[in-house]
């Protein structure tokens, strides 16, 4: 296949830091079955360098195919097998390599050459097989559904079609031989509802039950196993029989079903789910040809979008630099954490306690100013874990083990005496943090952490009284803390790094992202979300309709409106927060009078959800006092935007954070801004907001978005 | 309390192909102990009634119990092969003899009544556990001449036994090999061989030694069908310049694992389980170890003379053909032909190899498929030397034994 060839040598130019995949072709004999070419794909480098697709890859297995099929025309084979290197089978098209590609031309050529490859796996002379037997994703379930058969390990941890998730689509073959293999809905579950559920993986058994693969082996001698079931196959001993697929009203549905997953999760904001829909409809026909074609396009296209680069690029956020936080002292300042205490008993402060008490399996002891209240606080984490038992999330040691971890004392020098870490969730106001610290500092050791989940408050200040001011760090964490990744570890003034690199030992412990952030108000999530909620109450206490208000901003394709979170925040909580900024910076953060209006009635929120769809709260509707600036949707997205845009551009010549990277890793993880908008920055970049508010971009050309 | 010993029977066996130790054989970049899983899932798959929560025990051998051979290879193994955790398990050694002591010793427990089903094997990665790795003989040994140093090296022990034995020709060993080649190719020309072979997926990333990435073993990687006397007369003799031992007339150094069912009769009944052997008797013996190829001599008759039988009751042997020297050894004292047809029909191990702690079930294996060819024998036995100058012997009853012809 010269022309493949030519292209991706090509291709292979443009990128040089390839890891390149051999395929490397050996003969077996089947016992009973003939001579059987076995191909093996491998990188060279262990489990933990999984193996990709890069141009050169592809050209190996082109070389390797060339090979094979030479072979089964000959007749001096009877099958051709493809597996992976140990744990891993291979996971898809490597992303550096689409992150490079600068035109149209270039990115369809990619399309186009993985599909050059893998479809003549459909036409050798003999029949194919792909042995499953580890890591599969993207491009490398691909590879496999263009083979005749199937098998696959039982102990596969992560099978998944994620470009969907990224912002592509299964442009290998995937929109159109999957729902083919095992039905439009089946298929629309795998690409488009577990990409969009936060990646979601499925295990060996799935893969199997779901039609994908033809057997299923346990790992131990899965290899073996699947040989044996070739020969099986080839003698004609065995006959596979796949359900037929429904091409009927069941297929359309399907699309349908997606359309909704894809509505209710990106709001049409991000084109890769519905192109992938477009695609998996036409492909109702089987006609894989004009299938392929259509993947090519839409790879090509959204090669070439801001959606996919943002996804990119969120994606290496949360993988990479999530892992390894900017600015974080060297971890071999940490001191080792084997007790922790909680000031409080509150609901917070139990949270934060079940969350040590997992993920770090030493004592935690919750403190609060009577029994009652600790009870309430310790039964409450016993409460939680015996609802882990019962799920099967722990064994019953386990369960043991951890409801032995936690308990409760009024006398915070017996509870925390010993206590290497002790974090405090009490009342929001700075005198009773102040003061909380001052009691702690009496009774623990002089090196003891003393950490606080403050919101908003500075942190500064709360130690600034302390004799050792140096171990107080910001730990700020995110609700639900058991959901959200987001931690923001705030240094203080006077916060030294053995304390700092502790903080964050603790963090990577609680498997959380850990950004540092400099003690400013509110930080960053909170800044940048009541900068933005601010902005939208602005308007509507000026004028425009809340509807408008809220429809302004849904072609951004948030989790959910604004006036939503309000009420997830609790109104209480968002009007104090905005204060405390508005006080800090009463330029920009206004106190809206409707807010105080509403928070002061009682209410929980705008919204009714009477007839199942949220609606206006006529009570709260008689609360409002408008103005009579009324704006159009577009006038209140351009200046939404443009706040958030500014206080951003603000935050980093603060220095509030390291880079623009560490704003958008905050919002992704701590606010569940979408992939797509690269959390933000990339989206405000490319809408051209960032020039028309601060003069320049945020990010460089090519980090986020097309390279020049 | 009184006590009534039970009947044991062997119920399967396979085991691995057998490869070449070194960077270029099959199982260089195959770990041992995934040899012996499995062959202990591959028994399981076979014996499709066997609860395997009703396994009593695993009992593995190796000899170099370091790293993938360690850990308590038994429990590890059962772990890995994916049976219940109540199963428990323990490691074997008694270097050559190691399954086959896996063998007798849970045998040992049958019969006592301590367990009803077994799981019995060994495996020896040579390659990656060449022999003397790790060891650390006591200078006593030597100082007090408590051994000769040539009992350390088999080659030399092997080479000892002709000096004992000046009738033990080169020229005889050498014929004895041919034969055992022949033999191995007859057999696995029939099938004989390949029933009990466990197929194992191997990597190689290596170049130099052939096609890379995965493959599968399927057969035998030491056989040299078609050897020929002159092939052999050839051979250097690298044990003792103007020896008698050559590669050709020895086992190599070899990886592989083996892998047995073992059961009290009873309760093979009650699950339904073949029984392809019937245990008779079986005795271990010591002998000088600088001669310990003499091993299988006391060592069968000490088995002989607990079983109340006598050699010309044995129709069918099974010898482990470590030297060739060993085996005519062995047959020069009872007085039965160099080529007698009874004498490993299959072939030996100086065909397929002998990864030492796993040929003890190989021969019982080959053995059991013999019996079920020829029902008109009664009796057979499986025999080998051990190293620092041991023998041991175990008598096997064939339950497909018809009654016709003589007792053989």
């Amino acid at each position: 296949m010269s022309s493949t060839t030519d292209l991706l040598k090509g291709a292979a130019e443009r990128f040089p830091d390839e890891v390149v995949t051999q395929a490397q072709v050996r003969h077996i004999e089947l016992p009973g079955a003939g001579r059987f070419a076995l191909i093996t794909l491998d990188n060279g480098f262990d489990h933990t360098k999984p193996t990709t697709f890069g141009p050169q890859s592809l050209a190996n297995l082109d070389a390797a195919i060339d090979q094979v099929e030479k072979e089964a025309a000959e007749g001096t084979i009877t099958g051709v097998g493809i597996t992976g290197k140990p744990f891993i089978y291979a996971v898809g098209a490597d992303l550096k390599g689409v992150e490079v590609l600068r035109t149209r031309d270039e990115a369809l050529t990619i399309g186009k050459s993985g599909h050059d490859v893998f479809k003549r796996l459909q036409t050798l002379a003999v029949p194919t097989f792909a042995y499953y037997n580890g890591a599969a994703m993207g491009g490398g379930v691909e590879v496999g559904l263009h083979c005749t058969y199937r098998t696959v390990s039982a102990s596969v941890p992560a099978f998944s079609l994620p470009e969907v998730f990224l912002g592509l689509v299964p442009g290998w073959g995937g929109c159109v031989l999957l729902p083919n293999l095992i039905g439009a809905d089946r298929a629309v579950g795998v690409i488009i509802e577990n990409s969009l559920n936060q990646n979601r993986q499925l295990k060996g058994a799935q893969v199997y039950e779901l039609g994908i693969a033809d057997a299923l082996f346990e790992a131990a001698d899965f290899l073996e196993q699947s040989l044996a079931w070739t020969a099986a196959v080839l003698k004609g001993e065995l006959e596979v029989v796949r359900p037929e697929v429904d091409r009927g009203e069941g297929w359309d549905q399907a699309v349908a079903r997606g359309r909704a997953i894809a509505d209710s999760k990106v709001h049409g904001a991000a084109p890769a789910a519905y192109r992938a829909l477009d695609i998996v409809a036409a492909a109702k026909n089987g006609d894989l040809r004009h299938g392929f074609d259509a993947e090519d396009a839409a790879l090509a296209d959204l090669i070439m979008g801001g959606e996919l680069r943002s996804g990119i690029y969120a994606f290496n956020l949360v993988q990479k630099r999530g892992k390894r936080p900017v600015g974080a002292p060297d971890k071999a300042l940490a001191r080792p954490v084997s007790k922790v205490g909680v000031v409080g008993a509150g609901l917070m402060a139990s949270q934060l306690a079940l969350l040590f008490a997992r993920r770090l399996e030493v004592p935690v002891v919750l403190t609060d100013i009577d029994q009652e209240r600790i009870d309430k606080g310790v039964g409450y984490v016993h409460g939680e874990i015996d609802k882990l038992l019962a799920k099967g999330r722990v064994g019953q040691d386990k369960a043991n083990r951890l409801k032995s971890l936690v308990s409760g004392h009024l006398d915070k020098a017996t509870a925390f005496g010993d206590a290497d870490f002790v974090i405090e969730a009490v009342f929001e106001e700075l005198g009773v943090k102040q003061q909380v610290f001052a009691e702690l500092e009496a009774v623990v050791r002089p090196d003891a952490i003393l950490a606080t989940n403050t919101s908003s408050l500075s942190v500064s200040e709360m130690a600034a009284k302390l004799e050792h001011p140096e171990r107080v760090v910001g730990f700020h964490f995110f609700n639900p803390v058991a959901v959200l990744p987001l931690l923001e570890i705030v240094r203080g003034e006077r916060t030294d790094d053995p304390s700092l690199a502790t903080a964050f030992a603790v963090a990577k412990k609680l498997k959380k992202t850990a950004v540092l952030v400099k003690d400013a108000p509110a930080f960053v999530v909170n800044r940048i979300l009541t900068r933005f909620m601010g902005e939208i109450q602005n308007v509507i206490d000026e004028g425009t309709p809340v509807a408008v208000a809220e429809q302004a901003v849904e072609p951004l394709g948030l989790p959910m409106s604004p006036l939503v979170l309000l009420e997830l925040v609790g109104p209480a909580i968002g009007l104090h927060v905005s204060e405390t900024l508005h006080r800090a910076f009463p330029d920009r953060f206004t106190v809206s009078e409707n807010l105080a209006a509403v928070v002061k009635a009682g209410k929980r929120g705008f919204y009714v959800y009477d007839s199942g769809k949220p609606e206006l709260d006529p009570e709260v509707a008689a609360l409002l006092k408008q103005g009579d600036t009324v704006l159009t949707e577009a006038q209140v997205r351009d200046r939404v935007l443009d706040a958030v845009a500014q206080e951003i551009g603000l935050m980093l010549d603060e220095g509030v954070v390291a880079e623009a990277q560490d704003i958008d890793l905050c919002l992704i993880t701590g606010a569940g801004w979408p992939f797509h908008l690269g959390g933000i920055t990339p989206y405000l970049d490319r809408e051209g907001v960032s020039q028309r508010v601060n003069g320049k971009p945020f990010l460089a050309p090519g980090v986020a978005s097309v390279p020049a | 309390m009184p006590r009534t010993g039970r009947d044991v029977v062997f119920v399967d066996g396979v085991r691995t192909p057998f490869g070449k130790a070194g960077p270029k054989g099959i199982y260089h970049e195959t770990r041992a102990d995934d040899l012996v899983i499995k062959c202990i899932r591959e028994l399981l798959r076979r014996n499709p009634d066997l609860d395997p929560a009703r396994i009593d025990e695993v009992a593995v051998a190796a000899t170099t119990q370091i790293g993938d051979q360690g850990l308590t290879l038994g429990r590890t193994a059962g772990i890995l092969a994916g049976l219940p955790t109540t199963v428990p398990g323990f490691s074997v050694d008694r270097m050559c003899a190691g399954a086959m002591t896996a063998v007798t010793t849970t045998a040992g427990g049958i019969a006592f009544g301590a367990y009803d089903v077994v799981v019995a094997g060994g495996v020896e990665h040579m390659g990656r556990h060449p022999m003397g790795e790790g060891v650390d003989p006591n200078p006593r040994f030597v100082s007090e001449k408590l051994v000769d140093e040539s009992a350390m090296f088999m080659g030399m022990t092997a080479e000892n036994l002709h000096d004992r034995f000046p009738q033990l020709t080169k020229a005889r060993a050498d014929e004895f090999a041919v034969r055992s080649q022949e033999k191995a190719a007859k057999a696995y020309a029939n099938g004989r061989i390949q029933q009990d072979l466990v197929p194992i997926a191997v990597r190689r990333t290596n170049a130099e030694a052939g096609e890379t990435g995965w493959g599968l073993a399927t057969a035998d990687e030491p056989m040299r069908p078609g050897t020929t006397l002159e092939q052999l007369a050839g051979l250097k003799t690298p044990f003792r310049p103007h020896g008698r031992v050559t590669a050709g007339n020895a086992a190599g150094l070899n990886d592989g694992a083996t892998a047995s069912l073992l059961a009290a009769e009873d309760v093979a009944q009650e699950l339904g389980l073949p029984v392809k052997m019937r245990l008779v008797s079986y005795a271990f013996a010591g002998v000088e170890p600088e001669v310990m190829g003499i091993g299988p001599i006391p060592a069968t008759e000490k088995a002989l003379a607990k079983a109340g039988l006598s050699i010309s009751d044995i129709g069918l042997f099974e010898i482990n053909e470590a030297f060739a020297v060993q085996v005519l050894s062995l047959l020069d004292h009872y007085g039965i032909a160099d080529d007698d047809p009874r004498v490993n029909q299959y072939g030996g191990a100086i065909a397929y190899g002998h990864p030492l702690a796993s040929s003890g079930v190989r021969l019982m294996t080959q053995l059991a498929r013999q019996f079920e060819e020829q029902p008109h024998v009664r009796y057979g036995i499986t025999t080998m030397c051990v190293g620092f100058g041991m023998g041991g012997t175990v008598i096997w009853e064939n339950p497909h034994f018809d009654g016709n012809g003589s007792a053989k």
